[in-house]
């Protein structure tokens, strides 16, 4: 499923990174730990966290994750912003939880 | 020059982690007696009880530092520490601005009390220091930078609340005067995991939170004189003034 698909079906706000709105979503990482994101997260996979820092960038990035979802109505930084659109990694938000959101996510991946 | 044993991360009985014994009185007194020259006081977000260790510091040749362990948004821990009480005063004025406001239940996290030289219960702080700021550790780094203050996160080697735990790898933008490793770790195995070049200091201190943890752990500051001024230039390797892990 693409991240321009769930953005529609789960209601989200798009922050930045609009170039990888085509990007494929082959399933689902939840952790505010960016050590933890760092070692265990997957290709391809939508991160869900309340971490807006910057270094959420890098580490999608370095990661190659298809998208960011920050929960709780959080808005990224600035300087997060600025790295989304450069790795062209959609920021994404939503006012639900992460228990919410995940839960919505994993439905629709598992259709 | 001269050698100055310095721990610069001392919590308290303010902190809500911090053992009841943890008075004033009774941290000048163990510090002094356990060969420590130069302390730091930092409670957890906030900087309420360092005025009267100070004082009490004074009457016994101990320097003391006035001080604070920050919790960033991010949950990063970092310690901010003050020339002076001005300085203090302005960042414990930023602390009240921005820490969220959660009522504390001593039965689970434990007492944050001020008290007085002679340990009586001067002030209990209602609401949970172990909370987080609303702000960056970026923005507190410069908060602290603003008020001439040495910026250094803590406990950097642990699996939780440090800059590498919650950020992943050093933020581009952090400036810091130096990075302190917990009392178990060691400088080489830190620098190399977490690939920390020479340019940056590394201190150990000891995060002490009970009466025993005081004294074991320090850093050797060669430098002139015991004050705000000449720990910043140690910290920098300056002027011939250097630091030392034992």
């Amino acid at each position: 499923m693409k991240v321009s698909e769930i953005i529609e079906k789960l209601g989200l706000t798009v922050f930045s990174g609009r170039k990888g709105l085509d990007r494929e979503i082959t399933g689902g990482y939840v952790s505010d730990l960016l050590s933890d994101v760092m070692g265990n997260a997957q290709e391809g996979q939508a991160w869900i966290t309340l971490q807006v820092h910057q270094n959420v960038m890098a580490i999608a990035s370095l990661k190659d994750m298809a998208a960011v979802i920050l929960v709780n109505n959080l808005e990224p930084h600035e300087n997060t912003v600025r790295h989304s659109d450069d790795e062209n990694i959609p920021v994404l938000g939503t006012c639900l939880s992460t228990f919410e959101i995940a839960g919505k996510l994993y439905q629709l991946l598992n259709q | 020059m001269k050698s100055f044993r310095t721990d610069l991360h001392i919590h308290t009985v303010l902190s809500p982690c911090g053992d009841l014994e943890m008075s004033p009185v009774r941290i000048v007194s163990l510090a002094s007696k356990r060969g420590l020259d130069i302390i730091g006081i930092t409670d957890h977000n906030t900087t309420k009880q360092c005025e009267l260790v100070w004082k009490l510091g004074q009457r016994l040749g101990l320097t003391v530092i006035p001080g604070c362990e920050m919790t960033s948004r991010e949950e990063v821990h970092c310690l901010g520490l003050f020339e002076d009480f001005d300085a203090l005063k302005e960042f414990q004025h930023f602390i009240d601005q921005h820490l969220a406001i959660i009522p504390n239940d001593p039965a689970l996290f434990g007492y944050q009390v001020v008290v007085d030289e002679a340990e009586n219960i001067i002030e209990a702080l209602d609401n949970y220091l172990g909370a987080s700021l609303d702000v960056s550790v970026e923005e507190v780094e410069q908060k602290v930078h603003e008020l001439y203050g040495i910026f250094i996160p803590a406990h950097i080697d642990r699996p939780r609340n440090s800059l590498y735990s919650q950020l992943g790898f050093f933020p581009p933008e952090l400036k810091v005067d130096a990075l302190q490793i917990s009392k178990l770790a060691k400088e080489i195995t830190v620098r190399e995991k977490y690939k920390i070049g020479t340019e940056i200091t590394l201190v150990k201190f000891s995060d002490a939170h009970y009466p025993d943890d005081l004294g074991k752990t320090f850093t050797v500051f060669e430098m002139e004189e015991p004050t705000f001024e000449e720990l910043r230039k140690a910290l920098l390797r300056e002027d011939g003034r250097s630091i030392r892990i034992p």
